[in-house]
This record gives C-alpha cells, sequence and structure tokens, in this order.
C-alpha cells in the first residue's frame, strides 16, 4: 500500500514545485546556500515561486521573502541562476529587513 | 535545476532513502547522489562526510565551488494506541514534519471516524510494524495502558534502535513494566532509555496538552541524537 507523505504537510516546497511542474507551471527554486550569525532558517532550506508570484516554504523569517519572490520573476525570465546575499551589513537588507543580524547567501535558479 | 533531479530526489524522500542533490554554482548544472552511490575523487570525500554529518553547505573543489543539499529521511512518529491523547498528538506531529502512524487493535479506538488523515492500522504491533519495520529515523510512544499491547512494541523499538522511545504510566506502572521486559529478555540499558513517565515536565493536564509535552520531548530526543545529554541520559 502506498504510503506517500501521508500524514505529513502537503507544503513541502519541493513536493509542490514537482505538482506546479507537472501542471505546466513555470518555477522557481531558492535556496539558502550559506548562512552567517542569527539566520533564521538553515542551509539547505528552500522557497519555490511560480511565474504569477506564489510562493511555498521559506528562506528567513519572512524578512527577505518579498525580495527573493520578486528576483525570481527575472529568473524565469532569462533562465540565469543568481545569487542574493542579504544581511544587515548593506543598505538593501535595512529595506527588506534582515533585522535578526544575520546575513544569508540564496541561490535562485529556474527548474527545467 | 533539472526537472528530472527533481523527480528523483523527491522519489528518494518519499521512499525513505538518504539523498544529497550536488549543484555547480558556476554552471547551475546538478545532479542527485542516493547514499550507497560511489563518487569519485574529493568530491566524493565531501559527499561522504555530508552523508554522516547530515549538513548542507559549500564544497570548493579543484577551482570550483559545489554546494551540496543533504535530505535525510523525516522522522516517524509511531503511537500505540488510538487514544485521547493521540487525536491531539498526531496532528501537532504531522505540523511538526513527522510521519505519523498510529497503532491499536481495538478496532473501536483505532476507527477513520476518530482519526482522519493520518494513517491508522486497526492491528497488534507485531503485525503492523512487521510491513513498516522501525527504523534509528523513528520514534514510538506506547500510550495504551495494556501490557498486551504496549510491551511488545516497546521490545520492538528498543531492538530497532528507534531514536525515542517512551511509554505512558506512572512511576509505579512503569517499575512493573521494568520487571516484565527484563523477563522478556531486554537488556537493563536498552530499558532505561525509555522515557517513562512519557513527556517533559511541563505539568500538563489535558490529553491535548500531554501531547505537547511527548512531541517536545520526541523533538528534544531528535535534536540531541549523538550528542553528550543524551548520552548522559541514556547512562
Amino acid at each position: 500500500m502506498p504510503q506517500i507523505a501521508q500524514g505529513r504537510p502537503s507544503n513541502d516546497p519541493l513536493m509542490v514545485a514537482e505538482e506546479w511542474m507537472k501542471a505546466g507551471k513555470d518555477v522557481a527554486i531558492a535556496t539558502v546556500v550559506e548562512t552567517w550569525g542569527s539566520a533564521p532558517r538553515p542551509v539547505g532550506s528552500h522557497l519555490v515561486i511560480d511565474a504569477e508570484g506564489r510562493f511555498e516554504g521559506s528562506v528567513s523569517g519572512g524578512c527577505v521573502e518579498g525580495a527573493v519572490v520578486a528576483e525570481a520573476a527575472d529568473v524565469l525570465a532569462d533562465g540565469k541562476p543568481r545569487m542574493l546575499e542579504f544581511g544587515v551589513a548593506d543598505e538593501t537588507a535595512w529595506e527588506v529587513g534582515l533585522s535578526c543580524g544575520g546575513r544569508i547567501k540564496v541561490y535562485v535558479e529556474r527548474l527545467g | 535545476m533539472d526537472p528530472y533531479a527533481l523527480k528523483k530526489l523527491n522519489q528518494c524522500r518519499r521512499e525513505r532513502r538518504a539523498a544529497i542533490l550536488i549543484t555547480d554554482l558556476g554552471d547551475g548544472r546538478d545532479r542527485v547522489v542516493v547514499e550507497g552511490d560511489t563518487v569519485a575523487g574529493t568530491l566524493g570525500e565531501a559527499v561522504a562526510a555530508a552523508f554522516r554529518s547530515g549538513k548542507s553547505g559549500t564544497a570548493e573543489i579543484d577551482g570550483r565551488t559545489f554546494f551540496l543539499n543533504v535530505y535525510l529521511p523525516a522522522p516517524r512518529l509511531v503511537i500505540i494506541g488510538a487514544v485521547h491523547i493521540s487525536q491531539a498528538l498526531a496532528p501537532m506531529a504531522a505540523a511538526a514534519g513527522f510521519d505519523v502512524h498510529i497503532i491499536d487493535p481495538r478496532t473501536a479506538f483505532a476507527s477513520p471516524e476518530r482519526f482522519a488523515d493520518v494513517r491508522l492500522d486497526a492491528e497488534w504491533p507485531e503485525e503492523a510494524l512487521s510491513r513498516s519495520p522501525l527504523d534509528a529515523w523513528c520514534a514510538l510512544a506506547a500510550l495504551t495502558h495494556d501490557p498486551k499491547i504496549d510491551d511488545p512494541a516497546l521490545k520492538a523499538a528498543l531492538e530497532g534502535g528507534c531514536f525515542y522511545v517512551g511509554a505512558l504510566g506512572s512511576r509505579k506502572t512503569h517499575a512493573k513494566r521494568v520487571e516484565r521486559l527484563m523477563e522478556a529478555g531486554v537488556s537493563r540499558t536498552a530499558i532505561d532509555s525509555i522515557h517513562a513517565p512519557i513527556g517533559l515536565s511541563i505539568g500538563a493536564a489535558s490529553p491535548a496538552e500531554i501531547a505537547v509535552a511527548v512531541l517536545a520531548e520526541v523533538i528534544a530526543a531528535l535534536r540531541s541524537r549523538g550528542t553528550e545529554a543524551e548520552k548522559g541520559r541514556a547512562a
């Protein structure tokens, strides 16, 4: 008897990405690849985004998701992966509000 | 990411197999390595180390930067007893990322009406566990208060190397359980690793509060695997 992810939440970002892909949607995958200091989400965490800006998962405690979703639109448009950095040391970080004092590096790529 | 890599990775995760997604951050190419696969050279050493530690991270090899994302099987929580505490514990544990499996041979308790959206087996633990063997990624909570049902499951959990084994009941109840398990041939060290009375001491009163105490204790055991704190407790 198949027990596919039964009893687990259906909001697993990579499972959602596969469903979106099968439904013919364009999907971007963002992954935390490095952290320094008190980063809210560990290395390896995913946020997946579709072309309409819908997303699942997280790469921070909600501080930089908006900026990553915006960048994902560009990644989907030209297909080129991007490395994003957020931290309190630069001005962008204040704008998007990574207020916990940590720094994170997020890799954003297109699926397929 | 390569769509085939994503499909293969998700398939491994469904089958509870450890896997690593290796991405070349220079050109974006990626591939999935399943535990047991052979990977040559320095990258192979980094892959082996990542499977051991379970930690994701970057590796610099021959002037190229690779990101190794490690995916270990989701922890499973096996609950013996389709009781009131289990009705609160199952959804909480699922929300925390556990695969939940409830076993109780008493069909009046183990009814789908009482347990929607959870894997439920209305049979004896020996039967249910023979199909889904316990492993090091499993926690087992025995909640029936009935030695006929709880004891064989506890024995199986200790033999299967579960990262957490807990049993409901007072200290007096547990003392009798210890005697029975000793008679059944379980070692004293193994018996001493059972969390009993079950749950962190938070003064839990209602079934839902006991469920919180149990889940917190299971998470504490999961996150302290192999550390001194856990070894000290088990000793």
